[in-house]
């Protein structure tokens, strides 16, 4: 049985499946807290060394991190496609948005009602994930894509639906209170939001990277690559897909709160299918199934757009013509590359980037095995 | 009860647009088995070509011939230069390569025409001819039923007496058997992609008069509501897909007379789960086994 199934390579090589034997001793958990303690410190460094607008790109790039980390997790490991994410980062950002309005309403004030915000966000995503991922786990396919994506398109008209709650097309804004006082009066708010983010993704990125190296992580596989051969060995299907469903819904939550802390706005249409669409593509081109992978996706999310609009100054181009191009442009080259990325090199950057590490590695003479 | 009369010839007729949508996703779900998420953004393509044509010569008729012939045409080559290179191994494949192709569309689109609404026009009055003191039917309502009355046979004419169809359904049915005997199975396919993608140009012909007019992403709200049609009708019966477009349209028309306009997105998502949920393999099918 499991001879036969190791020989099916196409899917194998489509998620790129891990590491196959973990060599390397010691804490799991302890190893990640070390990378994440060493990334938190080069966030420090890095987001005093550069300009305020880097360091908000950079926050930027670590909210999307947290959702196409969480999309990675289901689709590449789990093999749920979702096309409903940019929806479930939309419920994350109006929680956000409504309990923030809450707290200032109040004229509550204090450190730690952002975190308990973005707790809240998290939670209510996790209902909402809950709910769609007791769905998607009856349903395979394109028929998941299907429900998936009538998500995407239909939660975020729902603000309009129910405009007394959300105000409609017009969306809320988020108050956001200033950086404490104890960091100095003139400390750069771009700053303070790239140490909001940085904090919330890692610690997001640490549980996530846990759960992945754990006794989860491997059912997920396991259900991902044969499902008869994990119902044998005991695992219960549809409970792993819900709760990889769940997990997943709760880092776009986190991701899509901590873009409307960023943005201290929501609006419908800031979490459109494209939205969706966008998170997908960054996952599959980064390389489906890899943290890193998402990574990649995620800085290309933010580094493309910023591409075309400087591609678009140099062009001297009438305003109408610059504005249409510089909406469509970063689309057009995300579709492109998707299409291409899915036809040509399955694995995407990361599996590029394997690849060409274990290539040099292999040129070397003196080889330790 | 005039108010019921009128939201349900009005359901019937969008119903019709949706069923020969669904329509187009149930041939390519059958020659292909792949669910064409770019559809709907294909279909917008061959309306805005059409759009083109029809303000360049002032003739609705010429451009509605274009719009057909076009997605005709983006059907095949859509096959052609991407659909047939993607490795089908995963499910997953084809529909992100799909998506791809939804963004590049609509941004493509977006680049050349802009993302402001423009007017689509309808050939006949869209006001309701009265019976009785009832109003009923307009002459464009009845264009829709005829237009896809006439597409629905057609299509059932071709698959099921012409020796195209034959060779269609058999390359779709035993694709390494048909090569054998001859049949062009690439071809074949391509074929099914440009006749689905021309169905789906036509319908979005239909659709758009009745909606907010040509936009790059007009279609996504009425992509999810054929596929539900499809999904409703089992992704595997062309009948299935009519009654379930009918169904589908119906259900949006008494949903926004009734409860409100703003409610028929939640209305089609409702369905889809509670269809996907209760029968997954759609109300005509038989009991389903999925195979896993």
């Amino acid at each position: 049985m499991s001879a036969t199934r190791a020989a099916v390579p196409p899917k194998q090589q489509l998620v790129g499946a891990g590491r196959p034997a973990d060599r390397r001793r010691g804490s799991t958990l302890l190893r990640h807290l070390a990378v994440v303690l060493a990334a938190g410190l080069l966030l420090v460094a890095v987001s005093y060394s550069v300009e305020p607008f880097r360091n908000f790109q950079l926050a930027t790039v670590a909210a999307y991190f947290c959702a196409t980390a969480g999309l990675t997790v289901l689709t590449g490991l789990n093999g749920q496609l979702s096309l409903g994410h940019g929806a479930l980062m939309a419920t994350g950002a109006y929680t956000v948005a409504l309990c923030q309005t809450a707290f200032a309403d109040r004229g509550m004030t204090g450190g730690w009602l952002l975190p308990l915000s973005l707790a809240a966000a998290v939670v209510s995503t996790v209902a909402v994930g809950a709910v769609v991922g007791v769905a998607a786990a009856r349903l395979r396919g394109p028929y998941l894509a299907g429900v998936t994506l009538a998500v995407a398109v239909v939660v975020p008209a729902l603000a309009v639906t129910f405009d007394g709650v959300f105000n409609g097309e017009q969306g809320l804004s988020v108050p956001v209170e200033p950086p404490p006082l104890s960091l100095g009066a003139y400390f750069p708010y771009e700053r303070w939001q790239l140490w909001v983010t940085g904090a919330a993704t890692l610690l997001a990125l640490l549980l996530l990277a846990n759960l992945i190296r754990s006794r989860y992580g491997r059912t997920f596989r396991a259900v991902r690559d044969d499902e008869v051969a994990a119902r044998l060995a005991g695992i219960h299907v549809a409970r792993t897909q819900v709760l990889a469903f769940v997990v997943s819904a709760a880092t776009a939550g986190l991701g899509g709160a901590l873009l409307a802390v960023l943005a201290q706005s929501v609006s419908p249409g800031a979490f459109s299918l494209t939205l969706s669409l966008f998170l997908l593509m960054a996952v599959v081109i980064g390389g489906l199934g890899r943290l890193s992978g998402a990574l990649w996706g995620a800085v290309l999310l933010v580094a493309l757009p910023d591409l075309t609009h400087s591609l678009t100054e140099l062009l001297t181009l009438s305003p109408a013509v610059a504005q249409r191009l510089e909406g469509n442009l970063p689309l057009a080259i995300f579709g492109l590359t998707l299409i291409v990325v899915m036809i040509a090199a399955p694995g995407g950057v990361q599996g590029l980037l394997s690849r060409l590490g274990r290539a040099l590695l292999a040129r070397r003479p003196t080889r330790h095995s | 009860m005039d108010r019921f009369v009128f939201l349900t010839v009005d359901g019937l007729s969008r119903g019709a647009v949706y069923a020969a949508f669904a329509l187009a996703l149930v041939l390519i779900w059958r020659a292909a088995r792949v669910v064409n998420f770019a559809q709907g953004a294909m279909a917008v393509a061959a309306a805005y070509v059409a759009y083109s044509v029809s303000t360049a010569t002032g003739s609705y008729w010429l451009g509605f011939v274009v719009a057909i012939v076009a997605g005709l045409l983006l059907g095949a080559l859509v096959d052609r230069v991407v659909m047939r290179h993607v490795d089908h191994a995963s499910p997953l494949n084809p529909v992100i390569v799909a998506l791809g192709l939804v963004l590049l569309i609509q941004a493509v689109l977006g680049m050349v025409y802009g993302s402001e609404f423009r007017p689509a026009q309808a050939p006949f009055s869209r006001s309701a001819l009265t019976v009785g003191g009832v109003a009923v039917l307009s002459p464009y309502d009845l264009f829709v039923f005829a237009t896809i009355g006439v597409v629905v046979s057609g299509l059932a004419w071709l698959f099921a007496r012409t020796p195209v169809g034959l060779r269609m359904r058999a390359a779709a049915f035993a694709p390494e058997v048909s090569r054998l005997l001859g049949v062009n199975v690439g071809g074949m396919l391509t074929l099914g992609w440009a006749l689905a993608s021309g169905v789906g140009a036509l319908a979005a012909m239909l659709v758009l008069p009745t909606e907010l007019g040509l936009h790059p992403h007009a279609m996504d709200l009425g992509f999810v509501s054929a596929f539900t049609a499809a999904v409703v009708g089992g992704l595997d019966s062309p009948p299935g897909a009519v009654v379930g477009g009918l169904v589908v349209g119906l259900l949006l028309s008494y949903v926004s007379g009734y409860a409100g306009s703003d409610l028929t997105p939640l209305a089609v998502l409702v369905l889809l789960l509670a269809v996907l949920l209760v029968r997954p393999g759609g109300l005509f099918a038989p009991v389903a086994a999925r195979r896993v």
